[in-house]
């Protein structure tokens, strides 16, 4: 076997204008993206490896970090092209501050700030059972998310842009304030159906979270021994799990189940609107992922829809 | 067509988040023929017995009916004519290119325009000018009518030209330069109509919902209409400059970079 081992020259140009913005020289051919990211990143310290795309094209798909440069299709001189994907945030900011906000918000109609509803309303409590129930269950919903996010969940994409993060604050705080004012307003009108209608939302909002939980458990054991590729999730001993059998993302159903049940248990409109967007979000990340599943794994069980069992 | 399915779903997009129901076409409204009067408040008046003020009132009330219709459907051919247009060179490009990758891009930008204009002017018809009758005689309305008049029959003429492949050069020169005084003076007589029904609107409840209801929901049809005209500060020169750039573009051949999405 021979002992010459042929480097790679590696040149990295501006997707847009084309400039060469660096030239790296003697790369090991089994280099990977990431190594090729970490040394860019020497050059132009303000672009650090997680807001560079690096692309084999100008417009091209960003390559991924595991990508290693003697298996790509380019020849012993490979040009590639960068762009700055502006600056990022980790997952976990991501969702210790979009879960964070509506949690503390709530609070803020809850106790009803003076600012809130008017100096005559200030600091004074709702007659209403339910309505603490609501407050219950909904920082209860937040706090198992926070929760999950720290010590469940494992991420594959390591971040998220930051012009996304204050987009999607605006929307989950906005509204987590906009149904908080109605639930927590001095005219508040409790459900019509009374007692009863709370109970049952009640019942569903536990098993739903209980559901959504337990999935989350899954998936996380997944990726227990931290590897980043994907596996099919099966149902397990636990029950709430069997909804595998049906559905390919059992969290987003167990999700949405929760805010029909909060939805229910407050009957609030602006409550109802935000149910049926996070509905139309998930059903579209379900599907996403759905399909990644199938076009991934060829003995994809042909049972499962992406969040609703026979229907969606 | 697959481009016909993204079409409906991103004209719900553009629309500045106020009208119920996306649609490619606006399904045309319900106009009671002239004389059986439209107004919720003619018909209350029905019974009062023709005393000839009350003959007068009913005379105006039906010409204003006979306006509003005439409008109405003079403006549901316009946009048959103008979606016909979006039509046709769809299916050109679907005919030329062999695929519907990159259609939505080539026509995004008339179809965001045109959607906007529709959305503005099915408010400022049904819910303000329509429902609000006191301001129904204000010069800002004639103000508005005046320049929609003026900009949709330049529009019309300048599409149906330019489908029969035979553009009179003035046609062209008038769609791409009358907006540049049509425009201001149009988003000013909306906006000062707006003002003008404000206090009939924050008399009346009109359009409203309070609390305590058993939806625990409220809307302010005032308020609404107060972030309304906020928002003409960012849409009308986010428009305005689309309108000057495509200007510059057709009749002085400009050749810009398209900017990547």
């Amino acid at each position: 076997m021979g002992s010459r081992v042929t480097f790679f020259e590696v040149e990295i140009l501006d997707w847009k204008t084309k400039q060469q913005l660096c030239f790296l020289d003697k790369v090991e051919p089994h280099a990977t993206i990431s190594d090729i990211r970490l040394m860019f990143h020497k050059s132009y310290p303000q672009w650090y490896p997680a807001r560079q795309s690096i692309r084999l094209d100008p417009k091209g798909k960003s390559l991924r970090d595991e990508e290693i440069l003697q298996h790509l299709p380019v020849g012993t001189t490979a040009t590639l092209y960068f762009k700055d994907l502006g600056p990022q945030i980790g997952w976990t900011m991501v969702f210790l501050t979009e879960y964070a906000g509506p949690l503390f918000i709530y609070f803020l109609f809850y106790f009803r700030m003076p600012f809130v509803y008017g100096l005559d309303d200030k600091l004074t409590s709702s007659p209403h059972p339910v309505v603490n129930l609501a407050c219950i269950c909904h920082s209860f919903h937040y706090i198992k998310r926070l929760i999950e996010t720290i010590f469940v969940h494992r991420f594959s994409h390591g971040t998220m842009p930051l012009r996304s993060i204050i987009k999607n604050c605006f929307y989950y705080w906005g509204f987590a304030a906009w149904l908080a004012y109605y639930i927590n307003h001095p005219l508040y009108t409790p459900p019509s159906y009374g007692q009863k209608q709370i109970n049952i939302a009640v019942i569903m909002f536990l098993i739903c979270e209980a559901g959504n939980f337990s999935i989350h458990v899954a998936l996380s054991d997944l990726r227990r021994d931290g590897s980043k590729i994907r596996k099919i999730p099966y149902p397990t001993k636990n029950p709430f799990t069997w909804l595998f059998f049906f559905v390919s993302c059992p969290n987003y159903t167990y999700e949405v189940g929760a805010w029909i049940s909060f939805t229910i248990m407050t009957q609030c409109v602006p409550v109802g609107l935000f149910t049926f967007l996070c509905f139309i979000q998930m059903t579209v990340w379900a599907k996403d992922k759905h399909y990644t599943y199938v076009r991934e794994f060829k003995d994809y069980p042909s049972l499962r829809m992406p969040i609703i069992p026979f229907l969606l | 067509m697959r481009g016909v399915g993204s079409l409906s779903a991103l004209s719900g997009d553009c629309q500045r988040g106020f009208s119920p129901a996306p649609a490619c076409a606006p399904p045309p409204p319900r106009v009671s023929p002239p004389g059986l009067g439209q107004t919720m408040a003619s018909s209350e008046e029905d019974g009062a017995g023709g005393g000839s003020l009350e003959e007068k009132e009913k005379g105006r009330k039906r010409r204003l009916g006979a306006l509003a219709t005439a409008w109405l459907i003079g403006y549901n051919i316009a946009m048959t004519a103008g979606w016909l247009v979006l039509a046709i060179a769809m299916a050109r490009f679907y005919m030329q290119k062999g695929t519907y990758k990159g259609l939505y891009k080539t026509i995004q930008k008339t179809l965001k325009f045109f959607q906007t204009f529709a959305v503005s002017r099915i408010f400022m018809v049904w819910f303000i000018t329509h429902s609000i009758k006191q301001i129904q005689n204000e010069e800002s309305v004639i103000l508005y009518l005046v320049v929609w008049t003026v900009t949709e029959i330049t529009r019309y003429s300048f599409y149906t030209f330019n489908l029969l492949n035979h553009l009179p050069y003035f046609i062209k020169w008038a769609r791409y330069n009358f907006f540049i005084i049509l425009y201001p003076v149009g988003v000013a007589g909306e906006l000062l109509t707006i003002y003008a029904a404000l206090p009939y609107v924050k008399k009346t409840g009109i359009f409203s919902l309070r609390l305590p209801n058993k939806y625990n929901v409220s809307f302010d049809y005032y308020y609404f209409l107060i972030i309304v005209m906020a928002s003409y500060i960012p849409l009308f020169p986010q428009l305005y400059f689309h309108m000057l750039w495509q200007r510059r573009k057709v009749l002085h051949g400009e050749v810009t970079v398209e900017k990547d999405d």
